[in-house]
């Protein structure tokens, strides 16, 4: 299977100014229309992780415009972001692909813990 | 006694608040010959075939809100419909319907030169082919009475990238134009990052306003949020429209973007249309009028 790893600007400055940790803790993410699951997603703050996430069905997309991450999920492939959460807080993520009626709720949480 | 269209809609007060853009005239510029002063009208997010609590007059708004242009004491020179036409559907055929069915529709208006963009509930799904098998390209220009007008597509590419190609051809499209070119854009969603928080943006939005900025006369009209909206990137301002099915929230007012609650003591409210004059030089004055009267 063919694999994509988005990283995304603030992430990758996060990775360079941490400790290493001995393993990324992986958090799966499915989209289908029009929900993400899980919708509320709790992360440490300064943990770094890999957000993994697959589609039910058609061409979805991730966006967490606090954090500055993004990744598009497609059909058949799992898409990878690799993140280290900087604050605390609660951020929203949405998809930002159009896919269908009710596309405009497809949301969640980030929710980012210190 | 005869009056003129200023004079008339100045004595009629028809509909809400008139906003004078802020264009500076400039002084010394020569401007084409033939730049005179028109007015035309923008339609946006009529979203045909929506059904839904937050409307449940959707079946009568486009229809309502085409026997009020109708029924202007003048028509306008053109009419613009700024995106999402339709409501979206995963049934090809479906879309094919409803797009057919808002052609018919619009054909009743009285003025014929009709300007089309698609939206996202047109075309994301399809990359707009049904669109263009009933309104043709998604993205041209028009020239009338010494103004410029580029339709962008923002739309096509699901997740809301303009693309190369297309900025290519604007850029070409610009070069080709005077220095003191007046240009109006028109497009669906914003071209600059209104709330991003909502999908409020385009994703490459600030590639066309790159190419847009050293353009002193530039004048955005826009749909896509549902209301009424101004802001000014630099000297370029930008101006959403209300729609003709439901009213969204202001930016980032509440946490998500939910329909505002259909009122029956006050249906249509938030609904309408816009009445742009564009007076020589550059200068733009907008009334923002209803779909049906209190």
């Amino acid at each position: 299977m063919r694999r994509r790893l988005f990283l995304g600007a603030a992430a990758a400055a996060a990775l360079g100014a941490l400790p290493a940790w001995p393993q990324e803790r992986v958090v799966r993410i499915g989209a289908r229309k029009f929900t993400f699951d899980p919708d509320e997603v709790t992360l440490k703050l300064g943990e770094p992780v890999v957000l993994e996430f697959t589609t039910a069905d058609v061409h979805m997309g991730f966006k967490c415009v606090e954090l500055g991450v993004r990744a598009d999920i497609l059909p058949g492939e799992v898409a990878r972001l690799k993140l280290t959460p900087q604050k605390a807080g609660d951020f929203g993520f949405f998809c930002d692909v159009f896919c269908g009626d009710d596309h405009e709720l497809m949301s969640g949480t980030l929710h980012v813990v210190a | 006694m005869a009056l003129d269209r200023r004079q008339f809609l100045k004595l009629a007060g028809i509909g809400g608040a008139v906003v004078v853009s802020g264009c500076a005239r400039p002084s010394g510029d020569s401007y084409s010959a033939d730049a005179d002063e028109f007015f035309f009208v923008q339609l946006s997010d009529t979203h045909w075939g929506f059904r839904g609590a937050p409307n449940p007059e959707a079946a009568n708004t486009l229809p309502k809100a085409i026997a009020a242009v109708n029924a202007l004491e003048t028509q306008p020179d053109f009419i613009v419909f700024t995106g999402d036409l339709t409501h979206t559907t995963d049934d090809p055929k479906e879309r094919r319907r409803r797009l057919a069915q808002f052609k018919e529709l619009v054909a009743a208006l009285k003025v014929k030169d009709l300007r089309f963009m698609p939206g996202e509930h047109d075309g994301s799904l399809d990359r707009s082919e049904a669109f263009q098998e009933f309104f043709g390209a998604t993205h041209y220009t028009f020239d009338h009475k010494g103004v410029h007008f580029v339709a962008l597509d923002n739309v096509s590419d699901p997740a809301a990238r303009i693309g190369e190609e297309q900025l290519a051809w604007l850029k070409r499209d610009l070069d080709a134009q005077p220095a003191d070119a007046r240009i109006v854009v028109l497009t669906h969603r914003p071209l600059f990052p209104l709330y991003p928080q909502w999908d409020w943006a385009t994703g490459d939005g600030d590639r066309a306003l790159e190419l847009l900025m050293p353009r002193k006369n530039v004048t955005v009209f826009y749909g896509h949020i549902h209301q009424e909206h101004h802001f000014k990137t630099a000297h370029i301002e930008h101006h959403a429209a209300k729609s003709l099915v439901f009213p969204l929230p202001a930016p980032g007012s509440q946490p998500k973007r939910v329909p505002i609650a259909w009122d029956p003591e006050h249906p249509y409210r938030g609904l309408g249309f816009r009445q742009i004059e564009a007076e020589a030089p550059v200068e733009y004055k907008l009334t923002e009028l209803p779909v049906a009267k209190a």
